[in-house]
């Protein structure tokens, strides 16, 4: 079997940044795709979303600049960068439901091979549900990436041919950017984009447990 | 004359009655009127079905209003935070109703009551949980444009209790920063909007291309004190070992 090394979490943000283009409208989600923000390609301008109601949100303040009146998704304090905008909770769920975001990038539970998402619900008995905007997010944009490890801790693939956990949306998954490989979701499954250095189709399709085209 | 500034938080809310929907602004900690739902606690007005996007933060404001145990119903498409302990206690032991609902359309359905919209149809939660009514069964789906979408009504508030940065006489508001999220949708959606501010100012101050609310949305204003918002709702770096 040939040696590969898993993306760390910087470089699975550092290649999705990759694909961003100049002059995309983005909402990174909660969680790891915050990390994308410090990778972006210089020379590009890429104006992220709140959806809180901030467009043109800058990096974090620091310390003693902490402004709790202007908070990302997660809660926690960000800056606004010149030209950026606030507007209220309509109006930021219209640029995210109507169509307006070029891209939004989730974390995810499951991803099927034809893009239907799980992210919000293990729908464990006992939990506290709580879904947020990530159907809105899911449906809305003209593209929704996943940004996740390929497998779960167990060695499960997190890809998987009908999800198990409640459904986020149905076939809203364009691409899945994993810490082993990026994949396109087509209606016809999956698509392979790229893998790390060392790992073989056969050896992907075998982790995955579904067919991949090449 | 038209003067929709309150004396003060408690007159302002004197006539809130058991049973209500109340609409409260916020998104976390930005934007949650705090001083109007102590005095709502003050108030005393029970069975109260309450809408905001989270469903409290730690012990102050919406969490403390949880407490009393006068609320029947939450609706809301976030409750679950790291500082949500109260809540959800409550759930957990089965002293609240949750109604959850996708963030996008807990807010379009804010603002279809406001702006008279009977129903409205969304792609969102089609094929998920969210496309069943309390009770299991399915709710209304029509298939436009060749997408398939789920019917849902409106939410009508009798109280909205909202922040905002300053108002004058007739009631026009300016917000501050993304403590805007849901006031002037709320605002809309209530039969009686009350908002806190900091500062009064004079009619005609405003510049008229700037007001964010209209005052025809707004039924009472009351100053309050400056206090700095206060974080929450995350897991802050240096607390999480």
């Amino acid at each position: 079997m040939s040696q590969y090394q898993r993306r760390s979490k910087e470089e699975l943000a550092k290649r999705v940044a990759q694909d961003m283009f100049d002059g995309a409208y983005v909402n990174l989600g909660i969680g790891q795709p915050t990390l994308i923000a410090n990778h972006l390609p210089a020379g590009v301008e890429i104006i992220l979303h709140s959806e809180n109601g901030i467009l043109g949100m800058g990096p974090a303040p620091s310390q003693d600049a902490e402004d709790f009146d202007l908070i990302n998704a997660g809660k926690q304090p960000v800056t606004l960068l010149p030209g950026g905008a606030f507007f209220h909770h309509a109006d930021s769920f219209s640029m995210m439901r109507g169509g307006h975001l070029d891209i939004c990038v989730l974390g995810a539970f499951q991803v099927s091979a034809t893009g239907d998402l799980a992210n919000w619900s293990t729908g464990e008995v006992g939990s506290i549900p709580a879904v947020g905007g990530a159907m809105d997010l899911a449906i809305g944009a003209k593209q929704t990436w996943v940004m996740m490890d390929l497998l779960t801790k167990k060695g499960e693939s997190k890809v998987v041919a009908t999800c198990s956990y409640p459904l986020t949306a149905i076939a809203c998954v364009k691409r899945i950017y994993s810490d082993l490989a990026t994949l396109e979701c087509t209606p016809e499954g999956l698509k392979l984009i790229d893998m790390v250095e060392g790992l073989d189709h056969a050896q992907l399709e075998d982790l995955v447990g579904l067919p991949i085209r090449s | 004359m038209i003067n929709k500034i309150a004396p003060s938080i408690q007159e302002a809310l004197s006539a809130i009655s058991d049973g209500s929907t109340i609409l409260i602004g916020g998104f976390g900690t930005a934007g949650n009127p705090n001083e109007l739902i102590n005095a709502l606690i003050e108030q005393g007005a029970r069975d109260l079905t309450v809408v905001n996007n989270n469903a409290g933060n730690a012990e102050a404001g919406l969490a403390a209003l949880l407490k009393t145990g006068r609320v029947r119903k939450i609706i809301c498409s976030y409750p679950r935070q790291v500082d949500s302990y109260i809540f959800d206690g409550l759930y957990r032991s089965g002293k609240i109703e949750l109604e959850l609902v996708p963030q996008g359309n807990l807010v379009e359905r804010l603002r279809a009551a406001g702006a008279g919209i009977g129903a409205f149809y969304t792609p969102i939660g089609f094929g998920t949980e969210m496309a069943k009514n309390a009770d299991g069964s399915p709710k209304e789906t029509r298939i436009i444009h060749g997408k398939p979408h789920v019917l849902e009504y409106p939410i009508y508030g009798d109280v909205a209790l909202i922040k905002a940065e300053k108002g004058d006489r007739w009631g026009n508001l300016v917000y501050r920063k993304a403590a805007r999220n849901f006031g002037p949708v709320m605002a809309t959606a209530a039969k009686y909007t009350v908002a806190t501010v900091h500062e009064i100012v004079d009619l005609g101050v405003f510049d008229p291309e700037t007001i964010v609310t209209p005052g025809i949305f707004v039924s009472k204003i009351v100053k309050i004190e400056h206090v700095a918002t206060a974080a929450g709702g995350f897991k802050k770096s240096k607390d999480a070992a």
